[in-house]
């Protein structure tokens, strides 16, 4: 009989928050013993809670959406052998399609490994690639990097090795190598995934940044919503100095350098690197003119170099592999892999870490399994705030750099929202530009101000108060905020606006001039009313109405009173005959 | 900010943290974030004393304070719900949640009931997108809401009072 050498239930924040926590304490009341252990985020969100179950002839079992009442059937399954009791858990064909098709790099240990459990990481080749680049000169490294492609995985794009060659050609007793792990961008988890996951995969990465530009302090920035990612790479920082991977004379070749992490407090423009460091000192948020450059003067205007988690997540890979290896992926403008978190309408939706060059129908349809409902494909929004929607024609661009930046869109850090007809783009637009004033620190006007014209211009589109010349000025708003915004957020926050009206324009000039919203998603230019053909009068529409504004005799049509009715869309979803009508 | 008669907290909880960094550079945000842990807010005397001990001015110390959206001046209700924001949950209808908790408990974003029960407050992305809308109550997270789901929730926790 096969022996289970090891039962993982995986512990990402959304697997506990799909219960994950319940069915590791219901597995561990059944006394499994030690083979019982905690893993990572594998990133299949929407199957989540997993256990996987190793066996010892190499075969997997991978259980999905387990319950903690499944703990008893798992429990037989493995002591027993009763292939039956698990037959309804185990993973589809389909579904396991979503990791066969993607090529991990960054994320290659997430979801395999313990993240609390340092010899797991060793055992797959951990901190190998620190040891290799201390016999290499910090310009071979460098210089391996530079090989490589690797480019910021922040959204930027901008090359690696020139940031670190800066930052060693800067002469200093004192140099900063500092983590940007400030993730704002609503709707992306890359990189929570990869410490919560794999968190000495970066502490490595950084080490060999550190050990490249002569840095001895090493500073990881987190945000203060992942308190999880905070508490995996506290204990990993501590158990990686233990074993002298971290600290003084690591692996006894003379090369030192501390690690601590700071808590971010909460404001999206500290993903900015200067204002990541004004944070750092315990300022506001607020960026710094450039140059000088961070490379030249950052952190105590000491030269710092300053990278996101992702990119980080890479480097232990292009040491032990080679720059080759990582440049042979990918397409002219882009080397290696990208990992994107995937979410909104789609189907599967979870991480999706695959080389460049493969094209947004690829992550979409073919690893994401298209939409969720059988409402059509609209549109995807890449790089958050700072991105754009592309629209379902172009859903065969190619991803890599300079191919997203022509639809107007950018890579961005890694956010990918998938969205139907039923999304309005002008609410879209609406949503990210509520997000950057809120968001703007307040020192460039164009930026505080600017953005705070276009957020009432497309708020009273919204509400079909749209004037005639909106679109226009909407333009001339995003030109000038692109133009007068001293950093990152606020010259790319016209972006989504840009791009809707690049591609949606006609849903601009609904709102606007028909005072109608095509998605039948702004409250205000919708009205429900109900079929007299198709009701049936079976009055479960008036029963679910929170204001009682449906009326009608039973198996008699229905009718709704508009004065009454709050447009919540209860009607809507509750009949079973497709009687309710929103326009 | 408002009148600090009735201000008077314990600091002497807060000297352990002030001995430990006030004399780091650059501690500020860490003081402020210990001293939220302690108090659960950050009450005037409080950052009044802070900026005495650290000898940063207290006009600066707010300033810090109020520019990072993780700091609160004002005590919480006994459940703190954090309703995610993240373009996910926006997408699959969190506006539509909001309006249900407002329907339960007549509060909107950073708001708090009368009875100090619940306060509300929406907050960027929670990283739960497959579960959106998501929302957070102490700690505990709840996915794939719906507006009469949200509403369940919060009287079971009425409830349990």
């Amino acid at each position: 009989m096969v022996k289970y050498m090891k039962i993982a239930v995986g512990q990402g924040s959304c697997g506990i928050a799909a219960g994950a926590g319940k069915v590791y304490k219901a597995l561990s009341e059944q006394g499994l013993g030690s083979v019982l252990a905690k893993t990572g985020c594998i990133g299949m969100c929407f199957l989540e809670p997993i256990v996987d179950i190793y066996g010892d002839d190499g075969q997997l079992k991978r259980l999905v959406k387990v319950s903690e009442a499944d703990a008893e059937k798992i429990a037989r399954f493995v002591k027993e052998g009763d292939e039956e009791a698990i037959r309804s858990l185990e993973i589809s064909c389909e579904d396991s399609e979503f990791l066969t098709k993607q090529t991990r790099i960054a994320l290659r240990n997430c979801g395999i490994i313990d993240p609390e459990n340092i010899d797991e990481y060793v055992a797959r080749g951990g901190y190998s690639a620190i040891e290799k680049a201390l016999d290499m000169t910090p310009e071979q490294v460098i210089e391996t990097i530079k090989v490589s492609g690797l480019a910021g995985r922040g959204g930027a794009g901008f090359p690696t090795w020139f940031k670190w060659n800066a930052a060693r050609q800067s002469v200093s007793d004192t140099k900063y190598i500092i983590c940007n792990a400030d993730e704002g961008d609503p709707g992306a988890f890359m990189d929570r995934a990869v410490i919560e996951s794999d968190p000495h995969n970066l502490i490595e990465g950084m080490l060999i940044g550190a050990y490249a530009i002569g840095a001895k302090e090493a500073v990881v920035y987190v945000r203060a919503e992942y308190p999880l990612a905070i508490e995996r790479l506290t204990k990993a920082i501590a158990q990686a100095k233990e074993k002298g991977y971290l600290g003084q004379n690591i692996l006894g070749k003379g090369f030192s350098c501390e690690m601590r992490i700071k808590a971010g407090a909460g404001a999206f423009v500290c993903g900015e690197e200067t204002a990541l460091i004004e944070s750092l000192e315990g300022q506001r948020g607020m960026p710094r003119l450039k140059p000088p450059f961070p490379a030249q003067s950052g952190y105590w205007n000491e030269p710092s170099n300053i990278n996101n988690v992702e990119t980080f997540a890479n480097v232990a890979w292009i040491i032990t592999n080679g720059g080759e290896a990582f440049a042979e992926m990918g397409t002219e403008n882009g080397k290696g892999t990208k990992v994107f978190a995937l979410t909104g309408k789609v189907k599967r939706g979870g991480l999706v870490e695959i080389p460049m060059g493969k094209t947004l129908r690829d992550v979409i349809f073919d690893i994401g399994g298209g939409m969720r409902s059988d409402k059509a494909f609209k549109a995807v929004q890449l790089g958050g705030p700072s991105g754009g929607c592309i629209p379902a024609a172009l859903i065969d661009t190619v991803i890599d750099y300079k191919s997203l930046s022509a639809t107007g869109a950018i890579m961005g850090s890694g956010g990918m929202v998938v969205m139907d007809e039923s999304t309005c783009m002008v609410g879209m637009a609406r949503f990210f530009l509520d997000f950057t004033t809120k968001e703007s620190c307040g020192k460039c006007v164009h930026c505080r101000i600017g953005t705070k014209r276009m957020m009432e211009i497309l708020d009273r589109i919204c509400k079909g108060e749209g004037k005639q010349g909106d679109i226009e000025l909407l333009e001339e708003l995003c030109v000038s905020i692109k133009d007068g915004a001293l950093c990152g957020l606020g010259q790319t926050a016209p972006n989504p606006v840009l791009t809707t009206i690049k591609y949606f324009r006609n849903e601009y000039e609904a709102h606007i001039e028909e005072r109608k919203c095509p998605a039948g998603e702004c409250v205000e230019l919708i009205s429900y009313s109900i079929d007299p053909e198709k009701c049936r009068g079976c009055s479960l529409c008036a029963k679910k109405c929170p204001v009682s504004a449906i009326d009608g005799v039973i198996k008699q049509p229905h009718k709704i009173d508009t004065e009454k009715c709050i447009k919540c869309g209860n009607c809507k979803a509750v009949c079973k005959f497709s009687a309710v009508v929103c326009e | 900010m408002s009148c600090c008669c009735e201000n008077k907290s314990d600091l002497t909880l807060l000297a352990d943290v002030l001995n430990e960094y006030k004399s780091v550079k650059g501690s500020l945000i860490t003081i402020l974030q210990h001293a939220q842990e302690i108090y659960g807010y950050l009450p005037e005397d409080v950052l009044r004393h802070i900026a005495e001990q650290t000898d940063i001015p207290v006009a600066k110390v707010l300033g810090v304070a109020t520019f990072y959206t993780q700091f609160r001046f004002k005590p919480v209700g006994k459940y703190l719900i954090m309703l995610c924001q993240g373009t996910a949950c926006h997408v699959n209808g969190s506006e539509r949640i909001a309006a249900a908790i407002k329907e339960e408990l007549g509060i909107e974003d950073g708001q708090t009931t009368d009875d100090g029960l619940f306060s509300i407050k929406h907050v960027a992305c929670l990283g739960c997108c497959s579960l959106s809308p998501v929302m957070m109550i102490n700690g505990d997270t709840y996915g794939n809401l719906t507006p009469d789901k949200a509403k369940q929730i919060l009287r079971e926790l009425k409830n349990e009072e």
